[in-house]
C-alpha cells in the first residue's frame, strides 16, 4: 500500500492547535491573513507562517475574491486525514469482531 | 456486529471505537490481560502477534512482535500508563528495534480502553486511540492490519468451527 507524502505534511500541520483552529476559521473563507492574525495573541508574521505551513499541507489556500485575498479551507486535505482514519476504524472492527469470537467461545465451553 | 458505535475526528487525530459484550466485564478484561488471547485477536490471521512479556502494571512494558507473510517480524511495544482491573487501561503502543529497545523515531500511539457494565450480563467496553502523528498509523497499516476487517471473518468461521469440535 501506497501513502503519498502529503499526508506527512496534513498530520503535520494539524499537529498544531492554532492551525487546527485556522483550519475551521477558513471553513467560511471570508478572512484573509490580516483579519485571522487579529484573533491570536500572535504577530501577523507568525499566523502567516502558520497559513504557509497549512499551504504547504494542501489544507487551506488562498483565493482571490475582488481586491481581497481570503484563506479558505479545502476539503480535500482534511479527507486525506479522514481516509486514514477510516483505515483504523476497519482495524478495530476487525479486532472487536475476533474479541467477540473469544468471548463467545468460553461462554459456550463454560456452559 | 458489536461494534456499537465509531467516531473519527480528523482535526484531533482522535478515533475512538466503542463495542458491547455479552459478558461480565471481568471475561471482557481477560481479552487483555490474558496473553494468548490477546494474540488471537490483536493481529489479523495475515500478521498474528506473539507476546513475549506480558504484565499490565503501570510502569510495564509488554513486549510483542507481528509475523508478517513473507516471514518477516517487526517488533512492538506498550509502555502501561494506567491498569485497573476491570475496568481501564492506558498503554503507549510503540514500535521497537530488531534488539527490542524502543524505536524512538517512530512516536506511539496512546490507546484508552474503558470497560464497563451496562446492563444484565452486558459490558461495554471503549477503545480510544490518539495519534501524534501519521508515521505510527502508516507503520501500523504497512503492517498489514488494515485487512483486518475481510479476514476476521474467515478467523470468526475458525474459532467457531475449533469450538464445536472441542465440545463434541
Amino acid at each position: 500500500m501506497q501513502i503519498t507524502p502529503d499526508i506527512d505534511r496534513v498530520f503535520g500541520a494539524l499537529a498544531d492547535a492554532t492551525r487546527r483552529d485556522i483550519v475551521r476559521r477558513a471553513i467560511d473563507g471570508e478572512e484573509g491573513v490580516a483579519e485571522l492574525a487579529g484573533h491570536y495573541p500572535m504577530s501577523f508574521a507568525a499566523v502567516q507562517k502558520h497559513v504557509a505551513v497549512l499551504e504547504r499541507a494542501g489544507l487551506v489556500s488562498k483565493q482571490r475574491i475582488g481586491r481581497r485575498k481570503v484563506v479558505r479551507t479545502n476539503a480535500h486535505g482534511l479527507a486525506v486525514a479522514r481516509r486514514l482514519l477510516d483505515r483504523y476504524e476497519e482495524l478495530w472492527r476487525g479486532r472487536v469482531d475476533r474479541m467477540t469470537a473469544l468471548v463467545s467461545e468460553t461462554k459456550e465451553t463454560d456452559a | 456486529m458489536t461494534v456499537t458505535a465509531v467516531r473519527k475526528d480528523p482535526n484531533t487525530l482522535t478515533m475512538t471505537t466503542t463495542a458491547e459484550f455479552a459478558a461480565s466485564p471481568e471475561r471482557v478484561w481477560q481479552l487483555w490481560a490474558d496473553p494468548r488471547q490477546l494474540e488471537r485477536w490483536w493481529g489479523p490471521p495475515t500478521y498474528p502477534a506473539t507476546f513475549t512479556a506480558h504484565d499490565l502494571a503501570p510502569g510495564s512494558r509488554v513486549e510483542y512482535h507481528m509475523t508478517g507473510p513473507e516471514g518477516d517480524q517487526p517488533r512492538a511495544y506498550w509502555d502501561i500508563v494506567e491498569a485497573d482491573a476491570p475496568r481501564s487501561l492506558v498503554f503507549r503502543d510503540g514500535f521497537a528495534n530488531d534488539d527490542g529497545t524502543p524505536n524512538t523515531d517512530l512516536p506511539g500511539t496512546e490507546i484508552r480502553v474503558r470497560i464497563e457494565k451496562v446492563g444484565d450480563g452486558r459490558t461495554q467496553m471503549s477503545i480510544e486511540s490518539v495519534f501524534p502523528s501519521t508515521e505510527a498509523m502508516e507503520q501500523l497499516l504497512a503492517m498489514g492490519m488494515e485487512q483486518g476487517l475481510t479476514q476476521a471473518v474467515g478467523q470468526i468461521d475458525a474459532i467457531l468451527a475449533e469450538d464445536t469440535v472441542r465440545s463434541a
